[in-house]
């Protein structure tokens, strides 16, 4: 097999802070008139990529994985060439065709029909080609009705819809996939995934970024882990996961500080710094059952009078499925001010009925009024791990193989027709 | 350059669904449509007619004044009406310039090229004004097409410029209209060249709209062409073509990063 994709040493230098500064001609000026000689004081760079090589043959579907702000969506801009890398080079054999956004220069004014046409030919189809796929574009999108209504009266489903719908004909050599799939209802994205996997199907080479574990696990031959700008891990898909998901837990085990800037966003007003499982005594309890209380206690600390904030907590899987999300402001609660300083939330749960395994907790404070702004949000911020408990009052071992989540239930068997003979036994055997 | 150039005419269906939604978009809930490209220099051609013509009495060469402005005046609007679009091209698409790739000059091409559309619809008004002055064009109307030619690299020379600068200072856009209001003036449009002095002349003939608009005028309504005009206005014109061509070139590479 041949080589699609060729990325040697490939490295990409952003100059943080310079945009502002540099956007006003009055300030270039201004440093040119008072020291016309002097070389402008060294920017604070930052090195998004940094000496990445890796090839890629044809007909693999390499999945990219790593924390926000890796260097994933770098790497894929500058393998489709939108922007160029400070060194190395990229070589990809056929037509390129990237796919960072769904609908890219969909225009509002123009309708379904037109936008096609429009976006198509800046993804790379001719006219021709659009002409002869429109029919089956427009049915895959499934806005038929719509199709000559301005897409500005479309909702947002429907665009998402109609831009996978094209990016799906393009019949690439290469296809770059940025986080395009995390929209979309669930059904659409089904039909996402297949569309995927007719594409590797047919021999062509596939990156995909995606947060979505278990589609890079079903869709991927490949993974790549991205850390810091840098390959750290390049293998089987299901190992480079693994490996992954293992990095995030550095975390004690009754607790963590929070002191972490690695996948860390917000604007920082407010700040988690140490998140505690507690029992409901408020004891340290490192081992957490199914089935059991267990008290979140997320300390923060003020830089400033925070007015109404949220705080929240989410629940996922290592395979970044959602589980649950918890937050002040689903219960309706109103916290009019947050003095500055230390302090902290409990978030206190009766009824852990979470089954065995390792799930991972993400963290954020945002603000009600504010709609938008984000103080503090960690992803994967430590994880938590469930032990096995008879949570059935039987004597069998309950663990993830059973799901994520259990009902308190009953059994009840009175409908079976009873014979004499046949005595229907409950309980332990 | 070469491979530059190729992968332009590899991209040429961009550029033309480009200026599509372009013009599409531009007269899209407008009730009276592209009525509007007739309208912008006609109701100028007449308050230029009234205060220019009648009250302050410019010659106009002999032509009647109103046919003699509005001549001046189709240009001049798709000049400064496509400078403005196309220096802003990149910083109005910057969408498109951090989502995917094509080559960049498309979006400053499109521009100038959708703008055309203004100018030929412009163009069938100046015809019935022509027949309604009884002015007949000779054989140098053929050259007229050369001035439009020439205006558009004029265009695209000037706007490559501005819009490579226009991603790093926005203060490009606010530029534009300020210089495109101070060149009305210093081009022959509400009067002629021959209306000033020899001297004042050669630092007029500098703006190479004052070439463009006095060559396009002069063959269209069959009068003498002043040909060296003509000639160093094209002269201005390529080196700002290229020097704008050049500068695109040298800058793109970073527009994704700092647009």
């Amino acid at each position: 097999m041949a080589e699609s994709i060729t990325v040697e040493n490939l490295s990409k230098r952003y100059e943080i802070g310079a945009l502002r500064r540099d956007t006003q001609l009055r300030e270039q000026l201004m440093s040119l008139v008072r020291a016309p000689f002097k070389r402008h004081a060294p920017k604070e760079v930052l090195w998004a990529l940094r000496d990445v090589s890796f090839s890629v043959q044809e007909g693999e579907v390499v999945g990219i994985i790593g924390r926000n702000g890796a260097g994933k969506s770098t790497l894929l801009k500058v393998l489709s060439k939108i922007t160029y890398p400070t060194t190395g080079r990229v070589r990809a054999r056929g037509r390129v065709a990237s796919l960072l956004e769904v609908g890219t220069g969909f225009h509002e004014e123009l309708t379904g029909r037109e936008n096609i046409y429009l976006n198509g030919s800046i993804l790379g189809m001719k006219k021709r080609e659009v002409d002869k796929k429109l029919d089956a574009i427009v049915e895959f999108s499934g806005v038929e009705r719509f199709i000559d209504t301005p897409i500005k009266r479309y909702s947002s489903g429907m665009r998402m819809r109609l831009g996978f719908a094209v990016a799906a004909h393009l019949e690439p050599d290469v296809l770059i996939v940025d986080e395009v799939l995390a929209v979309g209802d669930a059904a659409f994205q089904k039909k996402c995934l297949s569309a995927m996997q007719e594409l590797q199907g047919g021999g062509r080479t596939v990156l995909f970024v995606s947060h979505n574990m278990a589609a890079v696990e079903n869709l991927c031959t490949r993974g790549l882990w991205i850390a810091n700008g840098q390959v750290r891990m390049d293998g089987g898909t299901h190992e480079v996961i693994e490996a992954y998901m293992n990095s995030f837990t550095s975390a004690e085990d009754a607790g963590a500080e929070l002191n972490v800037v690695d996948g860390r966003r917000g604007t920082g007003e407010v700040r988690y710094t140490r998140v505690e499982f507690l029992s409901q005594a408020r004891e340290p309890q490192p081992v957490t059952r199914s089935g059991k209380a267990m008290v979140v206690r997320m300390h923060y600390h003020a830089n400033e009078p925070i007015e109404r904030p949220c705080f929240g907590l989410k629940v996922l899987t290592d395979m970044g499925t959602l589980v649950t999300d918890a937050s002040t402001w689903l219960h309706g609660i109103d916290i009019p001010l947050v003095p500055p300083g230390d302090g902290y939330v409990d978030l206190e749960i009766d009824f852990l009925n979470l089954l065995p395994g390792r799930y991972y907790l993400t963290l954020w404070i945002d603000s009600v009024i504010r709609q938008g702004r984000i103080f503090d949000a960690i992803e994967h911020a430590m994880h938590l791990d469930i032990e096995e408990a008879p949570v059935y009052n039987s004597s069998r071992r309950i663990d993830s193989r059973y799901g994520l989540v259990y009902f308190p239930q009953r059994w009840n068997l009175e409908g079976i027709s009873r014979t004499p003979d046949v005595e229907v036994r409950s309980g332990t055997r | 350059m070469g491979e530059w150039l190729s992968e332009i005419w590899r991209t040429r269906e961009i550029l033309f669904f480009l200026a599509w939604r372009d013009v599409k978009v531009r007269y899209k809930q407008a009730a009276l449509g592209v009525a509007w490209a007739v309208i912008q220099p006609l109701s100028t051609m007449i308050v230029f007619a009234f205060f220019f013509g009648q009250v302050a009495k410019i010659p106009s060469d002999g032509v009647p004044y109103r046919l003699f402005s509005y001549t001046g005046l189709l240009l001049w609007t798709y000049f400064s009406v496509a400078l403005g679009q196309v220096g802003n091209s990149l910083v109005a698409n910057s969408n498109l310039i951090t989502k995917i790739y094509f080559p960049r000059v498309l979006l400053p091409a499109a521009a100038a090229l959708a703008g055309l559309l203004d100018l030929l619809v412009g163009s069938v008004f100046l015809v019935g004004l022509m027949i309604y002055y009884h002015v007949a064009p000779g054989w140098s109307v053929l050259l007229t097409p050369l001035f439009v030619v020439e205006t558009v690299l004029l265009v695209m020379g000037l706007g490559m410029l501005l819009a490579a600068l226009n991603v790093r200072y926005r203060d490009v856009k606010y530029t534009i209209p300020f210089a495109v209001q101070i060149g009305l003036f210093v081009t022959p449009i509400i009067y002629p060249m021959s209306f000033f002095s020899g001297r004042l002349q050669s630092w007029l003939a500098l703006n190479p709209m004052a070439g463009i608009v006095e060559g396009f005028r002069a063959c269209l309504l069959n009068t003498p062409v002043d040909w060296p005009l003509v000639g160093s206005s094209w002269a201005i014109t390529l080196v700002l073509f290229v020097v704008g061509s050049l500068h695109f070139r040298s800058t793109e590479r970073v527009f994704a990063d700092i647009v």
